[in-house]
């Protein structure tokens, strides 16, 4: 309702005055020497984050398989990945002739920059004291913070696929390929899971959205946003399970193929960086940020002040850290086809209904409607559901049924021909070897049908 | 604008150890010429003359780009509305439930007719 006697200038202080969140009064009044400050304790935490986390998923993983993990260099094997960085920094920096030189050197630069600037808006920590001037343990926070994580995570993928192109040789073109797909599909899924979050803070400063957390964690309260993030966020990182883009077995490095020295480097501490900025993130979206969890605050009501913020957000942190390890220590690789069936098929129909879900349930009681439309708009979704679940079995069933239909063809042609499938290499049973072998019985018996192994989201 | 000069600030800095650990990745390690390292990777066989396919891949990958802009709009438009949602009430609600439903029927054909599918 804008009257037209309003003039341009008011009209724009106006918009001005909308783009201007609330709530973001306590930052962007630093002074310069402690933004610097700020700025540089990120930057070492980010590398000391990396080299431990590069340290603790070799010992974890090895003692997850009942081994030691490296235990020589420093105490207890420390500073293994120290020496690790010194060594690729000596190594021979090698250019294949047949690169793209600008955009290849250009490559490991858009993948690592991007990926610092992503942790300036998380926030660490409460207000505290630091020599002598109040300020957030946050380097800044942006009426659009979350939105800023998410593009220089887009950002990120261009060094991926510059690296397969330029590279100009096929492992490395196949795994940009491979990579990008993969993190553009979860990168959907990830940014469905953070609507329902913002739909319960009403903002997209990190800041906002860990204070609107007070009472209550949107992991509970929005829980399969938060299940949906952790898998996307393992996908958006290329981490086992989904680690396809430099599966060894197939592909050998990937993307990264053809780098060496620093330059390989480089990938790889974007990679760890851009794990730490993830799990950075889920603490902020989903686990209260640095607030005291809600048990410890019911007999310690100041658990999460000053500095003991950090403490604890630390904690959570680590925890997510530990989960990347863990999920990389209990499951095997997954296969493409159900990496990406499991990104379009599985996260974005059930985000969809979820959102759809959440928003409904939130104005029905915002508007305040007798609590039975309630009742009822649940059931609707809940019958929904029901029917989905139920035409995903049937046609599941079906699929079942025809694979199984075809496997009995199968046995029944190997029962009757023993050459069946005999090219290109003959069975040893065939009739024309003459041996004593006997030749009635088949070369193979597949496994009958209920006995077969389960192949799922194929 | 003060919100986010420390950004450029942290992005300065990362940038900084990036290219100067690179120069120095570069300065520090042996050079050592041999005709053969300077070949591209192919698992020790000569490598293929020619971009492989002569430079193209699979529709797939294009296919998953396009499904990617559709879906990313998408979720660009959610984001401000969720912000707001307490504010637009029921009104806003029915017109993103529209807007959803309208993305469902095309996802729902694409599914259909196999362009999900990946082998």
């Amino acid at each position: 309702m804008t009257p037209t006697t309003e003039t341009a200038a008011a009209v724009s202080a106006r918009a001005l005055d909308l783009a201007a969140e609330p709530g973001l009064e306590a930052f962007g009044s630093d002074p310069w020497w402690i933004v610097l400050i700020k700025a540089v304790g990120i930057f070492v935490f980010l590398m000391v984050c990396v080299l431990m986390m590069i340290m603790a998923d070799r010992k974890v993983m090895g003692r997850m398989q009942q081994r030691h993990g490296p235990n020589r260099f420093g105490p207890w094997g420390l500073l293994q990945s120290l020496a690790d960085g010194v060594k690729l920094s000596l190594k021979e920096d090698l250019i294949p002739r047949t690169v793209d030189k600008v955009v290849y050197i250009a490559a490991p630069m858009v993948a690592a920059i991007p990926a610092f600037i992503a942790f300036s808006v998380i926030p660490v920590g409460p207000e505290v004291s630091m020599f002598g001037v109040q300020t957030r343990l946050q380097l800044t926070d942006l009426p659009v913070a979350v939105l800023l994580v998410l593009a220089t995570a887009s950002i990120g993928i261009y060094g991926i696929v510059l690296a397969g192109w330029s590279s100009r040789s096929p492992y490395p073109l196949l795994g940009g390929l491979r990579a990008s797909a993969q993190v553009i599909s979860y990168e959907i899924a990830m940014g469905l899971s953070f609507v329902a979050v913002f739909i319960y803070s009403g903002t997209l400063s990190t800041s906002g959205i860990v204070e609107a957390q007070q009472p209550v964690w949107f992991a509970v309260i929005l829980f399969p946003s938060f299940v949906i993030y952790l898998i996307t966020m393992v996908g958006e990182t290329n981490r086992l399970p989904f680690d396809l883009a430099e599966g060894e077995g197939e592909i050998v490095g990937g993307f990264m193929t053809e780098y060496s020295s620093m330059k390989f480097t480089m990938f790889f501490l974007a990679e760890y960086v851009n794990m730490v900025t993830v799990a950075a993130l889920s603490v902020t979206l989903f686990l209260g940020g640095y607030h005291a969890p809600p048990p410890v605050t019911t007999f310690w009501p100041d658990a999460g002040e000053g500095w003991m913020g950090a403490v604890w957000w630390l904690g959570k942190f680590l925890l997510v850290m530990f989960l990347f390890i863990w999920l990389r220590g209990s499951l095997p690789r997954i296969r493409y086809d159900q990496l990406m069936a499991l990104g379009w098929k599985v996260l974005i129909p059930i985000q969809l209904v979820w959102i759809t879900a959440v928003a409904t349930i939130r104005v029905l009681r915002n508007e305040q409607y007798p609590p039975y439309v309630t009742a009822v708009v649940i059931g609707v979704f809940f019958v929904l559901i029901v029917a989905a679940l139920w035409a995903w079995g049937r046609s599941a069933e079906r699929a079942r049924a025809e694979s199984d239909a075809e496997l009995e063809a199968e046995r029944r042609a190997m029962r009757d021909n023993p050459m069946h499938g005999g090219f290109p290499v003959p069975p040893m049973t065939a009739p024309h070897y003459g041996s004593s072998v006997a030749a009635e019985e088949p070369r193979f018996q597949p496994a009958s049908a209920h006995e077969r192994e389960e192949v799922s989201g194929a | 604008m003060e919100l986010y000069t420390p950004i450029f600030v942290l992005g300065g800095i990362g940038a900084a150890f990036v290219v100067l650990s690179m120069v120095v990745g570069a300065l520090a390690g042996p050079k050592r010429y041999n005709r053969t390292k300077l070949q591209a990777y192919e698992c020790g066989i000569d490598p293929t003359p020619q971009p492989v396919g002569g430079g193209r891949f699979t529709i797939k990958y294009y296919l998953t780009a396009m499904l990617f802009i559709v879906f990313d709009i998408e979720v660009i438009f959610l984001v401000p509305w969720a912000v707001h949602l307490d504010a637009l009430g029921m009104f806003g609600l029915v017109a993103m439930v529209l807007f959803l439903a309208n993305v469902s029927i095309a996802y729902a054909y694409e599914w259909r007719r196999g362009g999900l599918e990946w082998d």
